[in-house]
């Protein structure tokens, strides 16, 4: 008899999701899919509200990245108000609007690392759940787990000194930004009392790629061989092909390390991407429209970032950069526990970006608005922390939104989530007659690497517990746990 | 009170309806202080409660956090908070019982920690408070403004519970 087992929600992703996977009688893995609840009214909701709302308004979308979302509305409005398309701002409010970035990149990889996926690694796959957690982390390792917490408050203050609040900031406004860091922020960030300050957060996420590194040295089997799969890359690079994550060109390439998407303005997207409905998800599947739906699939965040740049602009990060790129010959990386270490290098270079934006005077003076002729029509593209996030943006003469497109990172990602799932089940589960939590955490492991976000923001007490369904081929259930 | 170190803080988003619970009572409460003239309550405020909060949590004597429900309550109810290991279902958010826990292995203290309940009724992507979620929202802000007068009286009953 097939069974058809479901882990729902999926612990440790942010949101809602459940993963099916069916087991015939021999006890082969025939199908495991990945479904996510994802609410679309979004793009609709937004539509008839003054243009200006929309990065404010964004935020309603998530409570997780809300950062990510404020800013990829005002690039594309920036585009609306005739303030070019990333390269028309004051130097005030682009470096601003980055500091932001880093911040929000610095506080998410940091939360990554330290609650979710350290404990997996310190504890293992097989861990016992009741101490595979932070909490876990926290009685083993406290030295690390104290890290962790206050990597996050670091960034979440940088947010707050540039957003202006720690909810519905409104730091990013179409045109620029609309405030200036002031000299006791500056002097907080960069001098402030041990350990919160950007020298430790430099020293600290050292330690943290070191930790990974010699991690990876004792497990070497596990990590390059968990749910390592060739495909596609895409992300934003700058123009000389350096790693940016706040503005740039689009770049793909292949499993093999050829360029398929050549660098081109984002504004043009929709000439590249297209996106495909399947009927058993509510999240849509990019690809790119040369390639078809087949071939056309491919991977965004850490590890596709540091697959596409030709290097990164600064010293500590590039000197990891070019240890993991030699690791795979200068050939893509296609390990998705690897990501673990990409993003780790991104982490750090977040850090190295925040001290170098720290110590620039056009922070604290200057025009921070610039604008232009206007248009009706605008794209906006960041490389949020879990991958390259697009806003697309129309308005009428009365400047209200006519129409809103957006591809979230996860969305980019849900065919490469699928894969991973299906090889991380084939992995751990092919004739095994009893599922152990060792195993269905394999499968969350799998999808955790990619960091998605599934939130619906709202999260009041009472909702969502685990629950681990167990089916027959009829679809009757046949065992049921929570957790 | 002023011997007492007590922290309001109140999580959700606010750009979802009733999710804002937390946030304006955290609000309403605080103008409430200001008011009152009690320096010595501090007030915060955030979409979800995360592993930072550990940290902030860890110097005061009381905190009392404050979210939107969907219980099966009335209208509103305040509850200690044990400190709680079980794994948050959600990665980049924290229960109150988690923050707890955490700031017990981390910094060894236990603050007496309330969580107050406020049913919420409407979750669509606006702002604004639901009438009757602005009606549990007051009664909610009456009670504890009453036991903010004996904070030493809420601290005690923690340790008792």
């Amino acid at each position: 008899m097939e069974q058809k087992i479901t882990i729902e929600p999926v612990t440790r992703v942010e949101g809602h999701g459940k993963v099916t996977i069916h087991i015939d009688e021999e006890g082969n893995i025939s199908q495991s899919r990945l479904h996510i609840v994802e609410f679309r009214g979004f793009e609709r909701f937004v539509q008839g509200r003054p243009y200006w709302e929309a990065p404010v308004l964004v935020q309603r979308l998530c409570g997780i990245c809300p950062v990510s979302h404020h800013l990829a509305a005002a690039k594309a409005l920036d585009v609306i108000v005739g303030a070019g398309t990333g390269d028309g701002l004051t130097p005030t409010g682009e470096k601003m609007r980055r500091l932001m970035h880093y911040g929000q990149m610095f506080q998410s990889h940091a939360l990554h690392f330290f609650h979710l996926v350290s404990p997996d690694l310190l504890f293992g796959v097989d861990g016992d759940p009741a101490i595979r957690n932070i909490i876990g982390v926290a009685k083993k390792f406290p030295d690390l787990a104290v890290q962790g917490v206050m990597m996050r408050k670091f960034g979440q203050e940088v947010i707050k000194a540039t957003a202006g609040k720690k909810i519905h900031g409104t730091g990013a406004i179409p045109g620029g930004i609309n405030k200036h860091l002031t000299a006791d922020e500056k002097e907080s960030f960069l001098n402030g009392p041990d350990p919160l300050n950007i020298d430790k957060m430099i020293s600290w996420s050292m330690d943290a790629v070191n930790f990974l590194k010699s991690y990876h040295k004792e497990n070497k089997e596990f990590i390059d061989g968990f749910a390592t799969f060739p495909s596609s890359h895409l992300s934003l690079v700058r123009k000389d092909g350096a790693l940016d994550l706040y503005h740039g060109v689009l770049r793909a390439i292949d499993a093999d390390g050829n360029k398929i998407l050549h660098d081109v303005d984002y504004q043009d997207y929709l000439e590249y991407i297209n996106e495909e409905v399947r009927d058993w998800s509510y999240m849509k599947f990019p690809f790119l429209t040369e390639f078809g739906k087949e071939k056309g699939w491919y991977r965004v965040g850490p590890l596709a970032r540091l697959n596409t740049c030709d290097f990164i602009p600064t010293p500590l990060a590039q000197k990891e950069f070019e240890e993991f790129r030699a690791y795979t010959n200068g050939k893509p990386n296609h390990m998705s526990m690897h990501m673990h270490w990409a993003r780790l290098i991104e982490l750090l270079h977040s850090a190295e970006m925040m001290k170098e934006l720290l110590n620039d005077p056009d922070l604290m003076k200057g025009d921070l608005v610039t604008k232009g002729e206007k248009r009706k029509e605008g794209v906006g593209l960041i490389e949020a922390p879990r991958g390259t996030l697009f806003h697309h943006y129309a308005i009428n003469d009365n400047d209200q939104l006519t129409m809103a497109n957006l591809i979230v990172s996860t969305t980019n990602n849900n065919e490469p989530m699928n894969v991973a799932v299906n090889h991380a089940a084939k992995q751990y589960m092919t004739g095994q007659k009893k599922i152990t939590e060792g195993m269905m955490n394999a499968v969350e492991v799998a999808i955790r690497a990619y960091d998605p976000c599934l939130s619906c923001a709202t999260h009041a007490i009472g909702q969502m517990p685990l629950e681990v369904v167990i089916m027959d081929g009829n679809n009757q259930i046949i065992d049921r746990k929570r957790r | 009170m002023s011997a007492y170190k007590i922290l309001i803080y109140g999580y959700g988003n606010p750009g979802r309806q009733d999710d804002g619970l937390g946030n304006a009572f955290v609000e309403k409460l605080q103008a409430w202080a200001k008011e009152q003239k009690l320096d010595s309550i501090e007030f915060d405020s955030n979409y979800q409660l995360n592993i930072e909060d550990a940290e902030a949590v860890s110097d005061k004597d009381l905190v009392v956090f404050a979210d939107a429900s969907t219980e099966d309550i009335e209208d509103y109810l305040l509850t200690p908070v044990n400190a709680s290991t079980k794994v948050a279902f959600t990665t980049h958010a924290a229960s109150p019982g988690y923050i707890v826990d955490l700031c017990k292995q981390l910094y060894d203290r236990i603050p007496a920690t309330y969580l107050m309940h406020i049913k919420g009724y409407d979750w669509a992507f606006k702002e604004g408070l639901s009438e009757k979620a602005v009606q549990n929202l007051n009664k909610a802000l009456e009670y504890l403004k009453q036991e903010l007068k004996d904070p030493k009286k809420m601290i005690e009953s923690f340790r008792e519970f």
